[in-house]
């Protein structure tokens, strides 16, 4: 499977959970610590993200930014 | 702000859209407004058209619209909106021009403007953001605000006697002629999200043809004023509001 | 034929709305939103005639609440424009103006006043000078207003209105009246072209690469940033003191001024001839800009003459003004009338002499 994975900016995350909901493959989870404006935020809690934007394309903070494996590279591990 | 296009190797394939300023949206978490806002400046970023765009905001939660919209924008009274938006169009008819409305500002304060902004088929793109409730103010009712539910000034849940039917507008507008395109979206979902970013796209273009106003209902949520939590909110979104305003197309452009 | 009407500026009889419709497109307007009211529909008929044929946009709007927010949009996007209406109509387009002054945006607007308050008469009236000078909205702000008194008048303030709005960013207001409205007279016409457009590098048309976006907003919600503004407005406020405009007639070597704008002044240019046939030294001192107001002029005069009488159609506003800038150095009496009647030159010449007569006893 394609590997992604996300930077989550978690200053302006107020972990609204949305993403978490909509990631398919529960990466997602929320943070035991809390960012400046006293939210805890989002983050990655497994390494299998696939890079498919569906939690970026849900964030309403824009907080969600999205990189994904070259196709290139996966023909060349198959 | 500047996002490295690589990161271990792998190819960055989404980011916040340049026509979008560094500004962190001020809503409460959860809320739809700051996707649709984004949505939009998405399609101004991938249409090219930031220096042809002016937008107006309302009076409402959006207030501060132009505060994170990087292009030329205007703040109108509460209501005026499409009344401000037909005079920046009728002075620069070759620019895409967009009103940015609630409910309540769109379609109680507003509600003339509104209906004759389409009567008259002004060549802009309406958004509406209908989330049932006056958030701004603290939750009070809203004209759309659904039969028994409860706001801050429908405390025992709205009545039909008192306070009348929450009002379909969009339906309504759909009856006018000047009325080129009309839609029913949410951003509740994935799904939902890049529907909703079609019909933007669709309705700038169609607004190069001058065809008549084109209006995109977006059904929303107000977690703070349904005080549930964002995913509480969109599942209620889900079971209350899509019965009385169900999605999809209402007008459709005939050729 | 178009060409022959654009720049023909031999004398004509026009209608005073007329002369104003046709002097707006001459200094050449993008854009004209109205609504129809008596005493002013000529206006927006005029421009429904006319624009198609010549140049700019004219819309006719739901209201004037519509009306006034298209001019928002409009002059915001950059455009020449203009709305008219009579006094309920201007009343629906405070809210508007309140924001239009706030967002510091050119237009004109023009009030063919009729009596009031409430739906009134349609029939002439000054009862409109407060909400014209002193705001008319919310909050603390001015329009630069002028005062016509004939249908020359009506055209040619067109231009100075305009040039004033643009000069200070600020809405200007032609205060007129349903008489001068309504009535022929003589008027030759400003020159079409002659007043040039000027750079609005503020206004929304697109937010080219090379610029900051700009935004058309008056909502400053930090204190700190609404005081600043509000401080700026005031600022203005002070420079446009300098526009200050009035008509002295007979005044060198009068004993007793009267004081009256518009077509209250036109009555009292006859109860001057009037009063000089039977040797009372009597002078006319008309403000053209209500706003500014000619405060200075009328304190000197107060300084010479033996009392003021302000006329106006009205229960009494433009006295408070006067009475103000005489400042106690001279009497200020004051005669009105009000409901769209029109005092006659004789009724004021009676007032004038029950006055003096007053006077004479005091001073035995």
């Amino acid at each position: 499977m394609i590997k992604g994975t996300v930077i989550i900016d978690r200053d302006i995350c107020k972990g609204c959970e949305l993403c978490i909901v909509a990631c398919p493959q529960e990466s997602l989870g929320l943070s035991k610590q809390i960012n400046i404006n006293g939210y805890r935020f989002a983050e990655l809690v497994q390494d299998n993200c696939t890079g498919c934007v569906n939690c970026a394309i849900v964030c309403p903070d824009v907080a969600i930014t999205v990189y994904r494996q070259p196709k290139s590279a996966l023909k060349k591990a198959v | 702000m500047d996002v490295p296009t690589t990161l271990n190797g792998y190819e960055l394939i989404y980011k916040k859209p340049s026509t979008l300023t560094e500004k962190p949206f001020h809503y409460c978490p959860g809320c739809g407004h700051s996707v649709v806002h984004r949505l939009l400046m998405e399609v101004v970023e991938e249409m090219g058209i930031q220096e042809q765009t002016v937008g107006v905001a309302p009076v409402g939660c959006s207030v501060f619209a132009y505060d994170y919209m990087d292009i030329d924008m205007q703040e109108a009274a509460h209501g005026r909106a499409t009344a401000v938006a037909t005079g920046i169009k009728r002075i620069l008819p070759d620019k895409f021009v967009f009103s940015y409305q609630g409910d309540g500002d769109l379609a109680a304060i507003g509600t003339a403007e509104t209906i004759h902004a389409v009567n008259r088929g002004e060549n802009i793109l309406m958004i509406f953001i209908n989330n049932a409730i006056y958030g701004m103010t603290g939750g009070q009712m809203a004209p759309t605000t659904l039969l028994n539910q409860v706001t801050s000034t429908s405390p025992y849940g709205r009545n039909k006697e008192a306070m009348g039917y929450p009002i379909k507008i969009t339906e309504l507008l759909a009856q006018l002629p000047g009325a080129y395109y009309v839609s029913r979206h949410a951003v509740y979902t994935v799904n939902a999200v890049r529907k909703l970013k079609k019909a933007i796209e669709k309705s700038f273009a169609y607004q190069k043809l001058n065809r008549g106003t084109c209006f995109i209902e977006v059904v929303s949520n107000c977690p703070s004023g349904w005080k549930m939590t964002p995913v509480e909110s969109n599942k209620w979104l889900e079971a209350n509001m899509f019965p009385q305003y169900p999605l999809g197309d209402i007008k459709i452009p005939k050729d | 034929m178009e060409q022959e009407k654009t720049t023909n500026n031999e004398a004509r009889l026009m209608k005073g709305n007329e002369a104003l419709a046709e002097a707006a497109i001459r200094a050449d307007i993008d854009a004209y939103f109205g609504y129809p009211i008596t005493p002013q529909s000529e206006v927006l008929e005029y421009f429904t005639n006319e624009m198609p044929k010549r140049h700019g946009i004219v819309l006719q709007a739901e209201s004037e609440v519509a009306a006034i927010n298209m001019i928002y949009g409009a002059a915001g996007a950059g455009g020449r424009v203009m709305t008219s209406s009579s006094s309920p109509g201007i009343s629906l387009m405070q809210e508007g103006i309140s924001y239009i002054a706030s967002a510091q945006l050119p237009c004109l607007i023009v009030n063919v006043n009729r009596g009031g308050p409430g739906l009134g008469t349609i029939q002439p009236s000054q009862g409109d000078y407060f909400q014209a000078t002193k705001g008319g909205g919310h909050g603390d702000y001015h329009l630069i207003v002028l005062a016509p008194s004939s249908v020359q008048e009506m055209a040619d303030f067109v231009f100075d209105a305009i040039r004033l709005a643009e000069k200070y960013r600020n809405p200007a207001m032609i205060l007129a009246d349903g008489a001068l409205g309504q009535m022929m007279e003589k008027v030759v016409l400003p020159q079409e072209g002659s007043l040039p457009k000027v750079s609005k590098p503020w206004a929304t048309v697109g937010k080219p690469a090379s610029r900051k976006r700009n935004i058309i907003t008056s909502l400053f919600i930090e204190p700190e940033k609404m005081e600043v503004i509000n401080l700026g407005l005031q600022e203005k406020y002070k420079q446009i003191q300098s526009e200050v405009r009035y008509e002295e007639i007979a005044l060198d070597d009068a004993d007793i001024a009267l004081v009256a704008f518009g077509l209250s002044a036109r009555i009292c240019q006859k109860v001057v001839d009037l009063g000089r046939e039977k040797g009372i030294k009597v002078g006319l001192l008309r403000p053209i800009t209500l706003y500014p107001f000619p405060k200075s002029a009328l304190n000197k005069i107060a300084d010479k003459v033996n009392f003021m009488l302000v006329v106006e159609m009205n229960a009494g506003q433009m006295v408070e003004d006067v009475s103000l800038a005489a400042n106690g150095k001279c009497p200020v009496y004051f005669k009105g009338r009000m409901g769209g009647m029109i005092p006659s030159p004789e009724e004021v010449f009676a007032e004038l002499m029950s006055i003096i007569e007053k006077q004479s006893v005091t001073q035995d």
